[in-house]
């Protein structure tokens, strides 16, 4: 069970808005690009959120470009899972291969703040704050497996293939 | 039931009967990643234990988001890729030889191949024929071990272009139309085919242009046959032993057909900050631009810069707004000064800037101020995107932007051409 707080955003947030194009210089120093996640849609965000967080978000969340280091700066600033209405493609794909799972139910009844406890297992979300209680869709098998080994890399190491 | 042109690649690559939905593991024919994800790639393929590529000829790495680089921490990045292509025998291109997908493009892609990159306007290579899709660090460094990748087979929409553009219309306004109608995420998990007769007449360049900006509507591949034209274009890049027709079926099944028709397009505007957020040029008449920007792997090959420097004779940048140029490639800006365009560009003004991705991503060449607008050839707009989050960004054809590097607003060609 994860329990954490409620960091709610928009429709249509990209990976720019994540880690955007001018911070470029320091995808190889990832401890310095977290500390700017997602300023260029909150400033605050980074010093904000704490381990355990959920990011919340509309639609068409992660569009945009293929770089893997916007998942990956979400999860070391602490956010534990993104609950989405739905998500762009490259970013499911890369935020499975690093263990940050995207979890799409109807985020509409969830308010920035709120408390939230999410059960993976049984596909649930409960929001403590307004008593509401939601399902997200399965995630689909060939990712699970891959998130069930904790990522790509790890998946890799184990098996030397794919075995779908 | 016939096959769509995903499905035909796919199965042909995997060895299986791929349709739409399906799981398959395919053969990937080139991977490859440039200068801001090919640093976590190399690592990503450290971490999993890989000693060596799959096949060394089929792997690429480009220097061309930051070329030159900027500052030392992007010239560290570039020194991890020279010394893992050193290491590996991977091919690698300097800087100033020009976009990854240009070169991709140029030189690399084959129609049916199975092609992933990680950047995401990797779908370009659609244009050739080619299932072309960006994937992030990670699967980028799996498939540079195994040399292959997991997929599921998209559904695909058929997007049937009919009829003759326009005078100042072209492909980045029929993209930018369909992307308009469909939304931002209209495609997402899907592939777009293109045909029809608009489409069947089409240059190499529009057919690119198009595909490019597939992943703008979510899809995952932009896909265009391999025809006559594209077995010329092979033919023109010393390519001829790499042309094979690839073709949907005609009994294929779509999950949605869009038809268009191009005599009814005008010149089309992406407003700030989504490339679905569609205007007409003349619509934005009076909206002030700073800067403007031709080039990037939208619209910086040499018909572009022909379509600038043929509006853009004997006339002036308007004295408020500043043009930038990027040739996609170094064919192209050698082309480009052979046919004259470079010095008509620069007679009206234009800055020159090296083939490469140039500002388009907000690392350098050209960031925005504070509450200045740009309209620009790219792809994207995004809140941020060249720089600076307190600056506006429009995107439109290269003629529109030539047209309003004229009168300093956003213009309808038609009005000075």
């Amino acid at each position: 069970m994860l329990t954490g707080r409620a960091f709610k955003f928009g429709d249509n947030i990209s990976t720019d808005h994540i880690t955007p194009g001018r911070l470029a210089h320091l995808r190889s120093n990832l401890p310095e690009l977290a500390k700017h996640v997602m300023e260029d849609t909150d400033p605050t965000f980074a010093s904000r959120v704490k381990a355990g967080d959920f990011i919340v978000a509309g639609n068409n969340f992660g569009l945009g470009s293929s770089r893997e280091h916007a998942p990956l700066v979400i999860k070391m600033a602490g956010v534990r899972a993104i609950l989405a209405k739905s998500v762009a493609r490259i970013f499911f794909r890369n935020a499975i291969n690093v263990g940050l799972p995207v979890l799409i139910c109807d985020t509409t009844l969830i308010d920035d703040g709120d408390e939230l406890e999410v059960d993976l297992a049984a596909g649930t979300v409960k929001d403590k704050t307004n008593g509401k209680q939601l399902t997200f869709s399965k995630i689909p098998e060939v990712m699970l497996r891959i998130f069930n080994e904790g990522g790509l890399i790890p998946y890799i190491q184990k098996y030397g293939d794919f075995k779908l | 039931m016939g096959k769509t042109l995903a499905e035909k690649i796919l199965s042909q690559k995997s060895g299986s009967d791929a349709r739409a939905g399906d799981i398959v593991i395919a053969k990937v024919d080139l991977v490859f990643a440039q200068d801001t994800t090919g640093p976590l790639t190399v690592r990503q393929f450290q971490a999993s234990g890989f000693k060596r590529l799959a096949n060394p000829q089929q792997i690429a790495l480009f220097r061309d988001h930051a070329a030159p680089s900027p500052n030392s921490g992007l010239s560290n990045d570039h020194i991890i890729l020279h010394q893992f292509a050193r290491q590996t025998g991977c091919l690698i291109y300097a800087i100033g030889e020009g976009i990854c997908h240009q070169i991709v493009a140029e030189s690399l892609a084959k129609p049916g191949d199975v092609i992933i990159g990680a950047d995401s306007h990797t779908v370009t290579a659609g244009g050739l024929g080619a299932f072309a899709t960006g994937m992030g660090s990670t699967d980028t460094a799996i498939a540079f071990g195994l040399g292959k990748t997991w997929l599921q087979v998209p559904q695909s929409i058929k997007i049937v272009v009919s009829g003759n553009f326009p005078e100042g219309v072209g492909a980045k306004d029929l993209i930018l139309h369909l992307i308009g109608q469909i939304g931002a995420d209209g495609a997402t998990y899907k592939a777009l085919e293109f045909g029809g007769n608009t489409v069947d007449n089409m240059s190499m360049s529009p057919r690119f242009t198009i595909a490019n900006m597939a992943v703008e509507a979510g899809a995952k591949v932009g896909l265009f046959a391999a025809d006559k034209t594209t077995q010329q274009y092979l033919d023109s890049q010393g390519r001829s032993n790499h042309y094979q027709p690839v073709a949907s079926d005609a009994d294929a099944a779509y999950a949605q057909t869009i038809s268009i028709d191009a005599a009814n397009l005008e010149p089309t505007v992406s407003q700030p900050h989504t490339v679905d957020n569609i205007a007409l040029a003349r619509e934005l008449k009076g909206t002030k631009v700073q800067q403007v920007v031709i080039g990037t792997c939208t619209n910086g090959r040499l018909d572009d810069l022909a379509i600038a420097a043929d509006i853009l004779k004997g006339k002036k940048t308007h004295h408020e707004t500043r043009l930038i140029v990027v040739p996609a490639s170094r064919q192209v800006m050698l082309e480009a000064i052979t046919d004259g365009y470079i010095q008509t560009l620069i007679e009206a003004g234009a800055v020159i800037l090296p083939p490469g991705c140039g500002p388009c991503l907000g690392l350098h060449q050209g960031v925005l101020g504070d509450v200045e607008s740009c309209l620009s050839t790219a792809n994207r707009n995004f809140k941020g995107r060249m720089g600076n989050p307190n600056a506006f960004i429009y995107l439109g054809s290269p003629a529109t932007a030539a047209a309003s590097t004229i009168t300093g607003e956003i213009t309808d060609p038609r009005e000075v051409m």
